[in-house]
């Protein structure tokens, strides 16, 4: 999934500082499972805003709506009918969510409530970790399951590098090595010499170097 | 016992302080209230395995968005005592209502009684 987490309420503040209505967003996809952005954290900010704003002495008025998800337009028209009564609108989606609304209400502001951070799992409750780097050509069949372009600092399709140190990673010994462990991996399995094989350099025209990316599926176009 | 503590504690049961909610305590402040506390199981002690411990890390999420707001986190408390603690009952009680009027009303009354 994609994990995200909440901005600073300073800046979340600062953002909405002007206005006395807003509507904030959640979404029920991804950001709801890793907990940042689903109806619960949408009741979560509104309270924490509005207890800032009357701190302030400038009450803030919010309502709030959880969308089935803000990347399918369908859902994004579910508010047609309410947008325009807002100052601002928040987005507790991942990044994708806020441009599908604006894009949809060119007219309305919106405002992004979340860091979109990495695609990624619920390593244990409340630790999500990096599994995959979207780089658009799956590699990780090569390497045991494991994908170096997400996992390895360097991104290095022939690691270990000499900055790996009895298992851990050079930027900090929280981090594990990848590399380490792809090659533990093709030991235990008897098949180190795969990692001798020949490939041509990876294409990188798939990942984001080949500029912004779609996805054509001839048989659903409608 | 017949032990007495300040009129102004109203109680909320749960069946558990797992049941509290990070937005229960966020909805007290909202609403008015000048200061708000989990009295919970002793740690350790939990019918329910941990549900005192879920409330701990749930009143110290809240501590920390007073924090950045700007309000005193020492408004919301959690306290660990057990069922047949009444006298303590009362002592925590007594302790949070002399930290709150210690600390005066909270802004976000202040700011709003007009």
């Amino acid at each position: 999934m994609i994990v995200a987490d909440r901005k600073p309420l300073k800046e979340l503040l600062e953002m909405v500082k002007d206005f006395n209505k807003i509507l904030i967003i959640g979404c029920k996809g991804c950001v709801t499972v890793c907990n940042a952005g689903g109806s619960k954290e949408v009741g979560v900010l509104a309270s924490a805003l509005k207890i800032a704003r009357k701190k302030e002495g400038h009450p803030l008025k919010v309502d709030e709506k959880t969308l089935e998800r803000q990347c399918d337009p369908e859902y994004v028209d579910q508010i047609k009918d309410t947008v325009d009564g807002y100052d601002a609108i928040i987005s507790m989606a991942c990044g994708v969510g806020p441009q599908f609304l604006s894009e949809r209400y060119p007219d309305s502001r919106f405002f992004p409530a979340l860091n979109t951070t990495f695609f990624g799992g619920a390593v244990q409750h409340g630790i999500w970790e990096e599994r995959c780097a979207g780089c658009g050509t799956c590699v990780i069949h090569y390497f045991e399951g494991v994908c170096p372009i997400a996992r390895c600092s360097k991104s290095l399709q022939n690691g270990p590098c000499g900055g790996s140190n009895e298992g851990k990673c050079e930027i900090s010994k929280e981090v594990d090595c990848i590399w380490d462990i792809i090659v533990r991996k093709k030991m235990e399995h008897d098949r180190l010499d795969e990692l001798l094989e020949f490939r041509p350099p990876k294409s990188w025209t798939t990942a984001r170097d080949g500029g912004p990316r779609q996805s054509i599926r001839e048989e659903l176009v409608i | 016992m017949r032990i007495s503590y300040p009129t102004s504690v109203k109680i909320i049961q749960v069946p558990c302080t797992g049941r509290v909610d990070i937005l229960h305590l966020l909805k007290a402040i909202e609403d008015g209230a000048d200061g708000v506390y989990v009295a919970g199981c002793l740690e350790g002690e939990c019918h329910f395995t941990d549900g005192n411990l879920k409330a701990k890390r749930k009143v110290q999420y809240v501590k920390k968005t007073l924090e950045e707001i700007g309000i005193e986190p020492g408004r919301v408390e959690m306290f660990n005592l057990s069922a047949g603690e009444g006298p303590r009952f009362a002592e925590i009680a007594i302790e949070m209502f002399e930290r709150i009027k210690e600390l005066g009303p909270s802004q976000v009354n202040i700011k709003n009684a007009a």
